[in-house]
């Protein structure tokens, strides 16, 4: 196991160096006097531009920078936020629970509905039910999630009234953030009605968020499930006398499932580019609409530690997902010993 | 010569009409590749079909509702927006961007691909670990974020958008294409042809990415449709196209004011945007069904 | 009375070029104890008539017989909660590729205690012993470690005694093996034979043994069948199948043995079974049969004595039958 964990670090290793480059180049490949565009000061006379020269470590060769900016990084300095003047990383870290949060929920939403409606088209195989799945599916792939989240707020919040418009909790209530993960949070308050209320605001966003997730993990799991129903191991299953509950639930499944967990990995990158979007449209303040903002006031050190964070985010979450995968196929735990 | 061309024509025809066969075998691939026809036809012929010119402005009719509403008006189909603009015109001008949007990126980021995918997996070395390295550096950032990025340096515009989105479908190409080329390399045919002393070029091209095709048609047919939706997310965000023009996304963006007043002015884009790439996406499940050797049916 | 009877046994696959008989009018009768053997080339359908019995055929498939009760019990018209009662229990059946059979998910102690809780109730954990006293049973070393193992852990020849030892948990009256030494090396083939046997003994049950082996049939069967593109065409005792074939095609097989090869070149059979396409009109086996006549080629034989051809070798008068 331990073999396997460190296997997998390795690989990761050039990436993130990678990620460091494309971080720290980003900022010298701005299109003007870098100076100028970071100092955000216009016109500037010469001594002053010297002295920002200095100041930024740009007057010194490109390889000591490159340099100096991993050796800040390793530090767990990613630069200052030329808004707020806060580190970048304090304010990453303050608004990453709301989209951990969301993620999650979102997650949890598309596997509930997803893996039994997979399951369900796979054992119904060419019936309409199993259509019908299908096509749902397929259109819930085929929307702009940007939209998909205006119609719901239309419907639902406007015309119906049943949910809120924007935010995590409604202004009412005073909760203090201990976790950041408002669902938590919100059960430690002594605050009554809190907790559905934070339930209340992840709703429309979870469904949105997970939308995409949701159509990806019932398709796959219905193309896993009909491969494993064909298998050899299936029809031992049969033969000894189980119940279909038992041969679909526990023999099929646990084989089927090995497919879709690599999806859910691969969706972890999907979901932080739908935030991006998710979070807009519903004033969640996570890190989604964090960045957005920063590109668009042009706070560039907090796009480039951004930048940085969430990459490094993506690529552990998906050692985790690929951990869990070992654990769920006993084959790959053992690939380094044979009997 | 002539008896060696005869056979070889008759059996691209006959590959075709293979082809054809298995892809006509599902309704809904057909019926997909029907309505992409039709969008087609509407953004080649956009100035003749629509109404009114989808910049002009009728001032005293804005924000007005469909023509089947209460209040709407013939002349206006799917009603207007803040500034009197018939959405219908608007929408179907903006076919014209998204399609666009999409051959372009399909066409970067699948010629660079392959290419670099043949590269990495025939040559192999150095060359190969280079490649795969910085291909896995760019998929560690979510697509959306990379394009964003992009753009804040290369600064807003459909364009830029468009090249932002293309270097981030990039990868998926030259994984497809390494991953087919290493299983081509070891075929019987290919080391005929070296031992022929054919030129790598010549292998790389001629013998081997024939081979490669169907998986990259495939996911050629999946990344036209995520450009159409990338490049709505965009014009949505402020970063891709600006208003004026009409992208399906950009539209979204100027109208979301609107939402509560006239939300149609929000609903039809949105809907094009679906219906796009609804049909795209069953005409590209109707390929890989074709092309999959796997599933084909005796 | 007879432990499995099966009459007239019809199986029908709907295919997506219409439908495929691949099972047309199987009779088998087995005793308690007994050991059969069936016999048949790839798609003659013997796997696929016990599948049938075992109700483990897919959706596409239509099964019909006259007749088929085990061990007085109605199998055909049985209801699938019924059966799942029987099968694992009182018939078991064993594969031809052990290694694909078992879920590579689960340990052997794990599937094999499995199949004890379904049958007898009771948590699964409370059947580690008896699982241990089976791997004992089946030869393999270290049991109480195996039960840990998972499958892909294991050689093809540990597999197929695992799989042996969870089907014959729960002291089935029936055994079914189906080509169980098919995918196994040659060494290992006569050891699995050698335990199928002795624990046949053992135990009691009777044992089906499906092969394409003929010398695997002279080893251990006692009666055996012999089917042809679906259809039963001899079933005799192995001695007087052996001594005096009466079907063209058991003594084309026999013929095929290597012991019965000729200086330089065994006695294959031409040509191939019919597919679904090319079934011939008259004798299936018509094609390929040395004594084929004009009448084999135009019409299909009707039994004759147990014998599925018009002119059953070694009969002194050649009987014409009437429509």
């Amino acid at each position: 196991m331990l073999r396997f964990l460190i296997n997998r670090l390795m690989l990761l290793v050039p990436v993130f160096f990678g990620v460091t480059l494309v971080a720290f180049g980003f900022i010298r490949v701005l299109p003007g006097d870098p100076v100028e565009v970071l100092a955000g000061e216009r016109g500037l006379s010469t001594e002053r531009h010297a002295e920002l020269l200095a100041q930024l470590g740009f007057d010194k060769p490109i390889w000591q920078q490159y340099f100096n900016y991993l050796s800040d990084i390793l530090h767990g300095d990613l630069g200052t936020s030329l808004i707020t003047n806060r580190p970048v990383v304090e304010e990453f870290f303050e608004l990453f629970p709301a989209t951990a949060e969301l993620g999650v929920c979102a997650i949890l939403f598309a596997l509930i509905i997803g893996v039994p409606a997979g399951i369900i088209a796979a054992i119904k195989r060419g019936s309409w039910i199993d259509q019908g799945i299908m096509s749902i599916s397929l259109t819930g792939y085929s929307m702009p999630i940007f939209w998909w989240g205006l119609l719901l707020i239309i419907l639902f919040s406007n015309t119906l009234n049943l949910t809120p418009v924007s935010g995590r909790l409604s202004f009412l209530f005073d909760v203090p953030p201990v976790t950041g993960f408002m669902l938590i949070d919100t059960l430690l308050s002594d605050e009554e009605g809190s907790f559905l209320n934070a339930l209340h605001h992840l709703v429309l966003p979870s469904i949105v968020l997970g939308t995409i997730p949701l159509a990806v993990i019932a398709r796959q799991t219905r193309s896993a499930m009909l491969e494993v129903l064909s298998e050899d191991y299936v029809r031992t299953a049969r033969a000894k006398g189980l119940s279909t509950f038992r041969i679909i639930g526990v023999h099929a499944l646990r084989n089927a499932m090995i497919t879709v967990v690599t999806v859910i990995g691969l969706q972890v990158a999907v979901l932080l580019a739908g935030a991006i979007l998710t979070e807009t449209i519903f004033g969640w303040p996570g890190i989604g609409k964090w960045i957005i903002f920063s590109v668009f006031s042009r706070d560039y050190f907090a796009v480039q530690g951004g930048l940085l964070l969430i990459a490094t985010s993506i690529m552990i979450v998906n050692l985790i997902v690929d951990l869990l995968y070992g654990l769920i196929n006993p084959r790959i735990l053992h690939q380094k010993s044979k009997s | 010569m002539n008896t060696e061309t005869a056979p070889v024509t008759s059996i691209r025809s006959q590959q075709w009409k293979e082809f054809w066969f298995y892809f006509s075998v599902s309704k809904t691939a057909v019926a997909g590749l029907i309505f992409l026809i039709l969008v087609i036809l509407m953004a080649l012929f956009a100035d003749v079909i629509s109404p009114h010119g989808p910049a002009e402005q009728f001032r005293e009719y804005a924000k007005l509702p469909p023509s089947w509403m209460e209040g709407g008006q013939a002349q206006f189909f799917l009603g207007t927006d803040y500034a009197g603009r018939d959405m219908w015109s608007r929408i179907i001008h903006g076919s014209r961007m998204s399609l666009l949007a999409g051959c372009v990126v399909v066409v970067l980021s699948l010629s660079i691909g392959v290419l670099l995918g043949l590269i990495a997996g025939y040559r192999g070395g150095w060359i190969e670990t280079f490649i795969m390295r910085v291909m896995d550096t760019i998929m560690a950032v979510p697509g959306l974020l990379l394009a964003l990025v992009l753009v804040a340096v290369l600064g807003p515009g459909l364009l830029n958008a468009m090249i932002a989105i293309a270097i981030t479908y990039t990868p998926s190409f030259v994984r497809l294409t390494r991953a087919s080329t290493l299983t081509e390399l070891n075929r019987d045919y290919v080391t005929a042809s070296r031992v022929a002393g054919a030129s790598p070029t010549r292998l790389m091209f001629v013998s081997i990415l024939p081979n490669c095709m169907a998986p990259i048609i495939v996911q050629g047919t999946l990344s036209f449709s995520t450009a159409i939706l990338d490049t709505a997310a965009l014009g949505f965000l402020g970063m891709g196209a600006q208003a004026p023009i009409p992208e399906w996304g950009t539209l979204i963006a100027e109208n979301r004011d609107l939402i509560l007043n006239a939300p149609w002015t929000v609903t039809f884009p949105g809907v094009a945007i679906l219906l796009a790439v609804l049909a795209i996406n069953l005409v590209g499940d109707g390929l890989r069904d074709a092309l999959d050797p796997k599933l084909k049916r005796s | 009375m007879a432990l499995l009877e099966i009459q007239n046994l019809v199986v029908d696959f709907a295919t997506a070029t219409g439908s495929l008989r691949a099972v047309d009018g199987i009779n088998l009768t087995i005793d308690e104890g007994e050991i059969v053997a069936v016999v048949g080339e790839s798609g003659s359908g013997k796997s696929v008539g016990m599948l049938a019995m075992m109700g483990l055929l897919p959706w596409t498939s239509t099964v019909t017989a006259d007749l088929m009760i085990f061990d007085g019990q109605d199998l055909l018209n049985m209801s699938n909660k019924e059966r799942r009662k029987i099968i694992g229990k009182d018939i078991s059946m064993i594969f031809q590729e052990p290694m694909t059979s078992l879920n590579p998910c689960f340990t052997v102690g794990y599937q094999i205690t499995e199949v004890l809780s379904q049958h007898f109730g009771g948590k699964r954990r409370g059947y580690n012993d008896k699982a241990i006293e089976l791997l004992n049973q089946v030869g393999i070393p270290a049991a109480e470690s195996r039960l840990n193992s998972y499958p892909h852990q294991l050689s093809g020849g540990m597999c197929q005694r695992v799989m042996i030892a969870m089907m014959i948990a729960c002291q089935p009256k029936l055994l079914i093996a189906d080509e169980p030494t098919t995918a196994l090396d040659v060494t290992i083939q006569a050891q699995i034979l050698e335990l199928l046997i002795e624990l046949q003994k053992s135990q009691g049950m009777a044992l089906v043994l499906i092969t394409h082996d003929m010398a695997v049939v002279a080893e251990t069967a006692e009666r055996v069948v012999v089917l042809y593109a679906g259809q039963q065409v001899e079933q005799r005792t192995v001695k007087q199948l052996f001594k005096k074939p009466k079907h063209p095609y058991s003594e084309a097989l026999l013929n095929a043995l290597p012991e019965r090869a000729n200086d330089k070149l065994l006695n294959a059979i031409p040509g191939v079974v019919p597919g679904q396409m090319d079934r011939p009109l008259g004798c299936l086996f018509s094609p390929r049969c040395d004594y084929a006549s004009a009448l084999c080629k135009e019409t299909s034989p009707n039994l004759n004595d147990g014998i599925l051809c018009h002119f059953p070798l070694g009969e002194e008068s050649i009987k014409v039958e009437s429509q």
